[in-house]
This record gives structure tokens, sequence and C-alpha cells, in this order.
């Protein structure tokens, strides 16, 4: 119950081009979910800057960093997060009600999502009647239907079984290379980043320890940095 | 969020804990049928108490004297204005004046007095007061035994059951007044009764010496024709109605206990008390009033008709300077039955704020995801206040139908019983369409200032904190 200060990130600097898929890679506290949370808008950091489309998200309103949230970041997490109250379809169109979008425009949105992540037919399920690799995709297609040109994934496969995780990362590779979409994913699993991320970046107890390019991936770059 | 967006998600949230959100809501109604109930009773009561006043006649009528009358009322606000001797005289042409002023329906004569009446050779002395035909529709005369006067000049009497009593040599026992008219009527219906009284009689004008000089002193050469001869007459009178209730109620001690009609009455040109005064002013062959009864077209318009009587110079009372403390203590009544009433609904807003506080743990999560996906502070916040709002509406409804539902079956429940003590049923419950918005309007504002807390601490959640517990 003490106003223990926890430096979960420490001195972090690092940029992220646009278009780049990179994985932070860490053992559990190493501060990885912290950067992704300060890069996805939920969090602020105490000090320092996150600069995101040349727009500081420190210096932000809540008000600003809701809209930010809605409108520049898609995110996945490891426990899906969908609200079980909801049909898949609901779920996914869920941030387009927050950003005003028509109900019209929103159903066929929703269903054009669903179908690119494979779950048309599944849509007026509720997420507890499907597996976990199905929410989970149903999750990546609430996180793409406003847009968003950085896509944040927090252990996305972690709940999920190496055949489902696979499908998973095969999506998320897809959003990157066919939208054009950033990707920072964080994992612990270092052969799942190695094989699909383009840039590995190491964090051990809050501080940047290693960041090495991986061969294994090519994409295009952008302008654009994010620097936690 | 847009509006029909919100209200979707809202209602959604409800059913998903049905059980919980049923017994807030229930909770609300309750509290909102016993505001209703209590207000529609206070309402309800106001208007039956309105109603009798205005049937009784008295609300709608003002009683004029003269300022130099002794049988004024005596209050503070009728000392002020002309001094008595500078009041007028209430005679036949201010009567007529005062007919004639706006809104005034009619102003007839009180004559009343005090004489003997002979019924089976027996004599009782008794105040008599003679009434106009519009008294009909007076609220005591509804369930008179027998009948109403045939007509204006008919030598008929209506008697008020205590004379009836007397004159049957009933005495009432105290405590016991339970006597039934029907059977005090009976006997007493069509038998005629003997009215022994002194008749004013205009005479040749021959002066004594004595009002001579009188005469000479005022210098009013008009007093000359004020004098009058007194004589003893008989009058027959047929029983026509014995009266349960009195209708001369707001005169007290002075009221009348048998009825003449008034032309009948005039024509007997009775001697009144005030005559003796009046005599050294008023011009023999126009009759003197001691008050006049002045019904109003409206009983909204009595304090104009006052006003203008006052102003004529003459004292002018009514019922609704009564009245006026009659509405001052339902005021005060309905403020009593609505802090009642609003005590079960204080109950509903912790209830409603127990609810939301409780779901705001149990969808915490739900609260994560939706910021984490692009809510904002305002989208969380306004999704709680439409959950309370949605409370509010359904249960301001349901209790409004229970609360209208719990006074008919009151309201039948008591004529039920008024029945069975032989009463006429009485409405004295109201719900007016305004009571049902006010309780409408009111259940919903509760509501949303009990989610005033709920959707506050909803909207600062944490995300992170949020999703962070599985």
């Amino acid at each position: 119950m003490g106003e223990t200060l926890i430096r979960a990130v420490d001195g972090v600097t690092l940029t992220v081009r646009a278009g780049e898929f990179v994985a932070l890679l860490g053992s559990s506290g190493s501060g990885k979910s912290s950067v992704l949370n300060l890069i996805a808008g939920l969090d602020r950091p105490t000090s320092g800057s996150v600069v995101v489309n040349e727009r500081d998200l420190a210096q932000l309103s809540r008000e600003e960093l809701s809209r930010y949230r809605l409108h520049t970041v898609g995110m996945v997490f490891q426990s899906f997060n969908l609200i079980a109250s909801m049909t898949l379809a609901e779920n996914v169109e869920l941030p387009m009600r927050f950003a005003e979008v028509d109900r019209g425009k929103r159903d066929s949105l929703a269903q054009e999502a669903l179908a690119r992540v494979g779950l048309q037919a599944r849509m007026n399920h509720r997420p507890s009647e499907l597996s976990g690799g199905e929410q989970q995709r149903a999750a990546l297609a609430r996180a793409l239907i406003n847009r968003p040109k950085l896509l944040l994934a927090d252990e996305p496969t972690g709940n999920l079984d190496s055949h489902t995780g696979t499908e998973i990362m095969n999506l998320v590779s897809e959003f990157n290379q066919q939208l054009g979409m950033t990707v920072v994913m964080v994992t612990h699993e270092r052969a799942l980043a190695e094989r699909y991320a383009q840039r590995l970046i190491f964090l051990a107890d809050g501080k940047l320890i290693g960041d090495e390019s991986n061969s294994t991936a090519a994409a295009t770059s952008r302008a654009g940095r994010e620097r936690p | 969020m847009k509006l029909p967006d919100l209200t979707e998600l809202a209602l959604r949230n409800l059913r998903e804990s049905l059980l919980r959100n049923s017994l807030t809501t229930i909770g609300i109604s309750v509290g909102v049928a016993s505001l209703v109930a209590m207000l529609s009773l206070g309402i309800g009561l106001q208007q039956l108490a309105s109603r009798r006043l205005m049937k009784s006649g008295l609300f709608d009528t003002v009683v004029v004297t003269s300022r130099r009358d002794l049988r004024n009322f005596n209050r503070d606000e009728e000392r002020s204005g002309p001094a008595p001797a500078e009041s007028r005289i209430l005679d036949e042409a201010t009567r007529q004046e005062i007919e004639h002023l706006p809104n005034v329906a009619e102003a007839y004569p009180d004559i009343r007095f005090i004489t003997e009446l002979r019924y089976d050779d027996k004599p009782h002395l008794t105040t008599i007061a003679a009434l106009p035909a519009s008294a009909k529709s007076n609220d005591a005369f509804e369930s008179v035994q027998g009948r109403f006067f045939s007509s204006d000049t008919a030598p008929e009497a209506i008697l008020q059951k205590a004379f009836a009593e007397e004159l049957l040599g009933k005495t009432p026992k105290p405590g016991i007044d339970e006597t039934n008219v029907k059977d005090l009527a009976a006997p007493l219906l069509g038998k005629e009764l003997t009215m022994h009284y002194a008749q004013r009689d205009a005479t040749a004008n021959t002066l004594s010496a004595d009002a001579g000089a009188k005469n000479a002193a005022g210098g009013d050469a008009s007093l000359a024709g004020a004098a009058y001869s007194v004589v003893s007459r008989e009058q027959k009178l047929k029983i026509v109605g014995v009266a349960d209730l009195d209708p001369e109620s707001m005169r007290g001690p002075a009221r009348a206990r048998v009825f003449l009609p008034l032309k009948m009455a005039e024509s007997l040109h009775v001697m009144q008390p005030t005559d003796l005064r009046e005599i050294s002013r008023a011009a023999s062959d126009q009759p003197v009033y001691s008050s006049v009864s002045v019904r109003v077209k409206n009983p909204s318009q009595i304090q104009q008709v006052e006003d203008a009587v006052k102003k004529m110079g003459f004292n002018a009372f009514s019922i609704l300077d009564a009245s006026k403390s009659i509405q001052q203590f339902f005021k005060v009544l309905d403020v009593f039955l609505g802090i009642f009433g609003s005590l079960a609904l204080a109950v509903a807003f912790i209830g409603i704020v127990n609810t939301l506080v409780m779901a705001i743990l149990e969808r915490r999560r739900e609260i994560g995801i939706m910021k984490a996906v692009g809510a904002s502070d305002g989208d969380v916040k306004k999704l709680f206040f439409a959950e309370a709002g949605a409370m509010g509406i359904l249960g301001g409804v349901a209790g409004v139908a229970l609360g209208w539902a719990i006074g008919q079956v009151i309201n039948a429940g008591t004529n039920i019983y008024l029945k069975s003590q032989s009463f006429p049923p009485e409405h004295f419950w109201s719900v007016p369409w305004w009571l049902v918005g006010f309780a409408l309007l009111f259940s919903f504002l509760v509501s949303l200032a009990a989610g005033l807390y709920p959707a506050g601490r909803a909207a600062r959640l944490d995300p992170v904190q949020a999703l962070r517990y599985e």
C-alpha cells in the first residue's frame, strides 16, 4: 500500500520506424509490457517522452490520449480481452461506436474485418463459444477496425498452442506486410520473435540491453518514430 | 458515443445482471410509488375539501355588512377604511348596486330574526333565516329529508336537524349524536308550524314631539319618513324538509335552525334587530338590511368582489380568508407527505449507487477494455449515467403505475367502508398529469444523481490496472 516508486522502465531510448515489425523481448518484470503500455497511451511516463507521429503522448490530455488510442493504435492482448456479453460482431465494432461511426457503415466494416480473419461465420457468437485462437482472431479484427497505423501486441500467442499461435502470427505479419501497419510485439519467446520480427529489442530490469535487426524478415521503411 | 448507441449499450448492460438491476429498479419504483401515493393523497384530500367548501355555498359567498353595524366580524383589517359614521347604509338600492358589480351572481339580503314558533301548541324560540332559491344546490340540502321549497314565495319551512329534535321533544344525548334524520323527518313532514313575529309596518308620518326635537338637532329632513309601527302577526308554515347538515356553519352561534324561502320572508317585513338603530337614518319606504350575502359567479373572483364591495364602503367577509389558512395547511401537509414519500426514494437512491458501484467492480475489466480500444473518460461516464437513467425511467414508470394502483385500491377500500357506514362515496385520491410528469422526472433526476459518483469512479479507472487483473 506504500507509495514505493517502481522503475518499470528506466532510461530506455528507442526509435521505431513506420512499417517496422519490432519484437520486445525480455523475462517477466523486465518492463517490456510497460513500454508497450506507454506506446499505447494507456500509461504516462513520469519523465521523458513518447513521440508518435510527431506528437508527444506525455503532453496529451486524457481526452486526447483516448482519441489517440481510438484512431492510431490497435491492441491485442494475451488474454484476448473481448467483452463476454457481446457477440463477435459487436466486439469488433465497439471501437467504431466510440468513434461515432454510423451503424450501417459499422456493420459492413465489422463483417469485412471478421472476413479478413476468417470468422464471418461466427460473427453472432459470443466469445465464450469460441476457441482461444478464434477469440484472438476476433481481437485482431477489432484492433484493425479503425484502420490504425500501429498494432501493439502483448504476448498475443501466450495463451495459445503453437499451431494456433502460428496462425495468429501469420495474420499479424500479414497486417504488417499488406496493410503497412507498424507492429510492436511483446513476447518472451525468442524463436517466435526471430521468425516474424525485423528487429529484436531486449529489455531487462527496465533497461534496454540489446537491439539487433533480424535478417529473416524484410519490410519497407517509412518515416515516423517512437521513442519511449 | 451517440445517444442511441449509448442507450443500447446501457440496456444491454442492465440485462446482463438482470436480477440485481431488476431489484434496484423495483426499489426505485417502490420509492416513486410511495411518493406518488402520498402526494396524490394530499392532492385528493385538498380537492375533496375544496369541493366540499365549494358545494357548501360558503366558498363563493361574500357577506357584506355596513361599517356602522354592530354585526361586523370585527377583524383587524375591517378597522381600516372609512370610519363607521361615514359608512353607507345597506339598503335595497345598495343591494342592487352590489348585484350589478362584475362577477356577482346574486346579492340577497340576509334576513334573520329570533322569534317564536308554535308546534303542537308548544312555543319554541329560535333563529329563523331566509334562503335564496339558489341555496338548493347547497351541499347541506343535498341530503335533505323531504324536499326544498316549492317556490321562493311558498309558506314553507325547512328545519335543521337539531330543531326537529327539539320539536319532537328528543333531546340529543351528548356523545350520541347519531339520530337518523329520516326518523326525525317522518312525523314532521307536511305538518304545520305557526310563526309569531313582529311586522314592521310603514305608517303615515305622525311624528311625536320627541322625534321632532331629535330631528331638529340632526337637521336632517329626510328622517321624517323613518317612522313605522310594529304589528304582531302570525304566519302558518308547512314543514317540507329536515336538513341533516348545517348550512350555516360559518355563522357559528348565530346560525339559524329554521329556514324560509327568501321572497316569502321579505314579504313578511319582519322587524329586524337593526331596524331600531336604522330608524334614525333610513327612508321608510326602503328596506334596510343588516347584512347582504353576495354570491360570486366563480370562486376565483371572490377577491375582486370583496375588494369592490370594500371600496363601496362596506365591510366584506368571505370564507376565502379562512380558506387561505386551509390552503396553507394543505401545502404543509403536501410537503410532509412528500418528505415521507421521498424517504423510500432516498433508500432507492442508495440502492442505485450500490448497484452501480458493484457493477464497476464486476465490470472493471470491461471498462479497461473499452478504454484500451479508445473509449474516453466521457464515454465511460455517460454509459454509467445512461444505465442509472434507464433504471430511473423504468422504475419511474413502474412506480407511477404502482402508486396509481395503490391509490385506487385504498380509494375503493375506503369507499366500501364509507358505504358500510352509509356515507356517500368520495373520490379523495387524485393523480393529476403534472404529478405523473413530476414523478417521472424526479425519479430520472434522482437516478442520475445516484449515478454521479459511480460514473465518475468508473471514468477515472486506470486501464492498465483494470486490465492487469484476471
